[in-house]
């Protein structure tokens, strides 16, 4: 039994992006400790969607790769939360190069593993076993993001005045973002009738459990989810996406033939 | 911020344990802000996650070294007393390394 292919792709371009994301810091981090760890989670991320992209290729055929998935695929091709791909810097517009914001950082990768830690202990059991495979290595990664990510969360939470408050900005701005987890996508519908995948919704209240206790105990404030649900996973996205796209399919797309 | 905030962060010195390791083996010293930063920097920069591994961190102040200039007193007088090692028996092939 294979996974569906969109349901693959959904779950690739969410490392790869923010594994793109997390690789930005590159050089910039707080402290020469702090920018390993950013690159090793950056390369765990690429190291997942390149599994991901093996597989779906495999099962995509015609020439697929997973060069010809992340490099020349569009915007409304990748399906990645929108979470994943937002700038490092909150409420700056689109083009604005703002800097990178630590805060933001380490609070989108909270988000982000807290959810994948449910996520990829549960398809450990998909009926895919490519997948299963895949969740089982990427599980032990992600459960070190999460311990990296929440203590960072904690540390700028109960630290200084000011690093309370950009923590508790960058949560007020992404946390709206994370309820695109829990809607049903197609191919996530589709996933789930045919045993690979799991039921989204179901994992809610464990990571509410996860996200409240580690807010409290940051001495941060949940804010309100709002109304607005991003569409990310249905290949409609923020305006930050194809800023990203341009720069890290760049190369490939000026050198379509190229092998390195 | 305060004049604390602003401090650079103190120096640990890590110790790691291999797989296959019998003891801990100085590796490195890095800076972070507290023992729990520390452990989980030097496993990015020390242990590339191999499984299995032991990691001991310790501020470098809480350690006390030997001075140079003590080497004399310190360690010289045991050059000459060959009897503080059990160095006249051999060794049979089989026990191996001891």
């Amino acid at each position: 039994m294979n996974a569906p292919i969109d349901y693959l792709l959904h779950l690739a371009d969410n490392a790869l992006i923010l594994g793109q994301r997390n690789a930005e810091w590159c050089g910039h981090g707080p402290i020469l400790e702090e920018d390993i760890a950013l690159s090793n989670n950056s390369l765990d991320l690429v190291g997942q969607a390149r599994m991901l992209y093996q597989h779906a290729a495999e099962l995509q055929g015609g020439g697929a790769t997973e060069d010809t998935l992340a490099y020349f695929r569009d915007v409304p091709d990748f399906k990645n939360y929108t979470l994943c791909e937002l700038p490092h810097m909150p409420l700056m517009s689109a083009t604005a190069q703002g800097d990178r914001d630590f805060a933001m950082t380490m609070a989108r990768n909270f988000l982000y593993s807290s959810l994948m830690v449910l996520v990829w202990d549960q398809l450990q059991n998909s009926k895919d076993a490519q997948l299963a495979a895949i969740a089982a290595k990427s599980l032990k990664e992600v459960r070190y993001h999460l311990r990296h990510s929440r203590d960072w969360l904690v540390r700028l939470g109960d630290g200084t005045d000011e690093s309370h408050a950009k923590v508790q900005a960058a949560v007020d701005q992404l946390l709206p973002y994370t309820q695109e987890f829990w809607a049903n996508s197609p191919h996530e519908a589709a996933a789930l009738a045919n045993g690979t995948g799991i039921d989204m919704a179901a994992l809610q209240n464990d990571w509410n459990q996860i996200v409240n206790e580690a807010l409290q105990e940051a001495t941060l404030q949940r804010p309100a989810d709002g109304g607005f649900v991003p569409t990310g996973k249905q290949g409609i996205h923020s305006e930050h996406l194809g800023f990203v796209l341009a720069e890290m399919q760049s190369l490939a797309r000026a050198h379509p033939q190229a092998t390195w | 911020m305060s004049n604390a905030a602003l401090k650079e962060w103190p120096l640990w010195e890590v110790f790691v344990r291999s797989k296959q390791g019998l003891e801990h083996k100085h590796c490195g010293s890095l800076h972070a802000s507290d023992s729990e930063h520390a452990l989980q920097m030097a496993r990015d920069v020390y242990t590339r996650r191999q499984e299995g591994v032991s990691i001991w961190v310790v501020p470098s102040a809480n350690i006390s070294a030997s001075e140079p200039n003590d080497k004399p007193e310190f360690f010289d007088p045991a050059s000459d007393k060959v009897y503080r090692h059990p160095t006249f028996y051999v060794i049979p092939d089989e026990v191996g390394h001891m």
